[in-house]
């Protein structure tokens, strides 16, 4: 099995060059970087999963500039790879851009949204942010002793909003007199990835009373994680399970199932049904993590709690304000 | 805003001020010589992740800032070999050290770690940790009270908050950063190194003329460089960060370098200038929009401050900012 594992600056380019293969995958992560620990690290380990369990292979590319995602996707289409997957709301209009000219390509992507009726070759694949960001303010609450709790998004888009929203929600839905501390990084994408800025307004955070705080900042977000460990309050990790970087101090961490929606696509490869797919907490795409190193963190109790509120969002009994609908959110204030 | 916040907000500008203040003064030193650096941003990067790397693998922070003041040293060496030796151009030659320095580190930190381009997280001593001042109250008496830290500094009387918030607690490389202010000024101002240093930067000739060696006092000048660039990379990795992180440096180096035009390269004016752009980030940081009276101002023009304001003092609209004159200019001895 060759895995392009050296997929890391100038290599990109010898990536693009290599010669075609018929109808294997190919990834394009965004900027916050294949290795954040995060979001595009959950998308890699969802490619490497379908690689060993099938034997297959795929190819991906890490994108280092805003220029490159039309340019990616079209070497990659034209050099037959199929489907191929993006993560990353950025790359919805290069897609739609180029969608139309390769017709027998399939194009994924993850977290953008591409109109399914002018473009019948784009699987969009939506999460409900809100939904899993409202299961661990609900933790983040039960756990708050100062009765304050922070947020830090990375790149100031609708869609970290949406994280803030949900989360803001579970937090007030179990203690309505909870405070919370919302704040972004930054407005360019280099905010997904300045872990100083992180530990400062982690530390910001802290000075103001937070004792859990949530990052859904990519690499920013280590930062804060960081921050919080140092400090002796708890973080919330999330898009994969960052237990394991702070355990004892990493209360949990808010999962989005990049990996499945990565694998699934790869797993049907050129067949792939397009349209727009929402993966929410009945389909086990987003979730919040419970393992060895956050076991001692989280009690029967809120587990309990925790569980009653998914079955009754899962029902259709609690409904979690979505921040994209409206742009607006009850709970917080921007 | 209480007193408390304010002493919060200044304890986050000393924070941030500190990576900028090393890089500035740095390029003092070397811009002072004549010899143009917009290398800070990549020998910061390469000292961050040198730092990191060996802070790991050895387990003492101290190897550590060694190897990251080393890896940045032996940057300005090629920078210096470039731009004095060779007489190139000096501003490629330091555009071309912040390209290989991002691609460096990423790629020798894959081949060692395989964590993608980033080191293992440091822990205890592979860290500096923050120096605990007599009579301020720190980590351990939270400890003792069984209390967070914020809480018991909270109840505090004001002296006691700006001494525990605002002057204890940070790591050694941040009064290492402050002492270095004076020390570049008494060094620059007070001693025969500086006045030749400074001789160097406005007219080499005199000074070749004076039978002193223009190029080792260049190469002396992008040592020192190298050195207060090291000492901010790993102030960034090892102090303020746990390990390396791909472009950690997020272009504080060129926010140096606007700082170091804005203190018309005078130490002093340098710390005042670092101050002022690590309090800008600061309060960007704390208020997301800050609101004054009807106006609420947004976050970016924040953020873009510093350069605005370095175009300012360039423009000559405040006092004008003059250059050492032989800035740039390889030096040739003449025949």
């Amino acid at each position: 099995m060759t895995l392009m594992r050296t997929l890391l600056g100038a290599a990109a380019a010898t990536a693009l060059s290599a010669g075609a293969a018929l109808a294997d995958p190919a990834l394009i992560y965004d900027l916050g970087g294949k290795f954040d620990k995060s979001f595009n690290e959950a998308a890699y380990n969802g490619a490497v999963r379908w690689a060993e369990e099938t034997g297959g292979e795929f190819r991906d590319i890490e994108l280092q500039s805003e220029a490159q995602r039309e340019q990616a996707l079209r070497r990659f289409a034209e050099a037959g790879f199929n489907p191929v997957v993006t993560t990353g709301f950025s790359m919805a209009t290069p897609i739609a851009e180029v969608a139309p000219d390769y017709p027998d390509t399939k194009f994924v992507t993850i977290d953008g949204f591409v109109d399914p009726e002018e473009h019948p070759n784009v699987l969009s694949v939506l999460f409900s942010e809100h939904e899993g960001s409202y299961l661990v303010g609900m933790l983040a609450a039960m756990a708050t002793e100062s009765d304050t709790v922070g947020f830090v998004g990375g790149m100031d888009i609708p869609l970290i909003r949406k994280f803030a929203c949900g989360y803001a929600q579970g937090v007030k839905a179990v203690n309505p007199d909870a405070e919370i501390i919302a704040n972004m990084t930054g407005t360019t994408p280099a905010a997904w990835n300045d872990p100083v800025k992180g530990s400062e307004l982690a530390q910001a955070q802290i000075s103001q009373g937070a004792d859990v705080i949530f990052a859904a900042a990519g690499g920013t977000g280590l930062g804060v994680l960081q921050t919080a460990a140092d400090q002796g309050v708890f973080s919330i990790g999330v898009d994969s399970n960052q237990n394991y970087l702070h355990p004892g101090s990493v209360l949990t961490s808010m999962l989005k199932r990049v990996d499945v929606a990565v694998y699934n696509a790869m797993e049907a490869g050129a067949d792939l049904e397009t349209g727009v797919q929402v993966l929410g907490l009945a389909e086990d795409g987003v979730g919040y993590a419970v393992d060895e190193h956050n076991a001692e963190l989280i009690s029967e109790q809120m587990t309990g709690a925790v569980e009653d509120a998914k079955q009754a969002i899962i029902d259709g009994e609690i409904t979690v304000h979505d921040y994209s609908t409206d742009d607006s959110c009850p709970a917080l204030t921007f | 805003m209480d007193f408390l916040t304010l002493v919060q907000i200044l304890d986050s500008t000393l924070r941030l001020a500190t990576p900028l203040l090393l890089a500035c003064l740095a390029g003092l030193f070397s811009e002072r010589s004549g010899i143009f650096d917009i290398g800070l941003e990549g020998k910061m990067l390469i000292a961050a992740f040198a730092s990191a790397a060996f802070a790991f693998v050895s387990g003492s922070v101290w190897v550590g800032l060694l190897a990251g003041i080393v890896a940045s040293m032996l940057l300005s060496a090629v920078h210096g070999l470039a731009s004095i030796t060779f007489r190139g151009n000096q501003l490629i030659s330091g555009v071309a050290i912040n390209f290989l320095a991002a691609g460096l580190t990423v790629v020798i930190a894959q081949s060692w770690f395989a964590q993608g381009g980033r080191t293992p997280s440091l822990a205890g001593d592979a860290r500096f940790s923050g120096w605990e001042l007599p009579f301020a109250i720190g980590p351990s008496d939270a400890a003792a009270a069984g209390r967070p830290l914020s809480e018991l500094i909270a109840q505090a009387g004001p002296v006691q908050q700006v001494w525990s918030e605002l002057v204890s607690g940070h790591s050694i490389l941040v009064y290492v950063a402050l002492l270095a202010v004076p020390a570049t000024w008494w060094v620059l101002y007070r001693t025969r190194f500086g006045l030749r240093l400074r001789a160097v930067g406005e007219n080499p000739e005199a000074v070749d003329t004076a039978g002193i060696s223009v190029i080792g006092l260049r190469y002396a000048a992008v040592v020192i460089c190298g050195v207060l660039c090291g000492l901010a990379g790993a102030y960034l990795a090892t102090a303020l960060q746990a390990g390396f992180v791909k472009d950690m440096t997020a272009g504080r180096g060129y926010i140096a370098l606007a700082a170091l035009i804005f203190s018309k390269w005078r130490p002093w004016y340098a710390l005042g200038a670092c101050l002022l752009f690590g309090l800008l980030q600061a309060v960007a940081l704390r208020y997301q929009g800050l609101r004054l009276g009807e106006v609420t101002i947004p976050v970016q023009v924040m953020d873009s401050l510093p350069y605005v304001l370095t175009v300012i003092i360039l423009a000559g609209f405040v006092g004008r900012a003059i250059p050492p004159k032989a800035g740039g200019a390889p030096y040739v001895k003449e025949r």
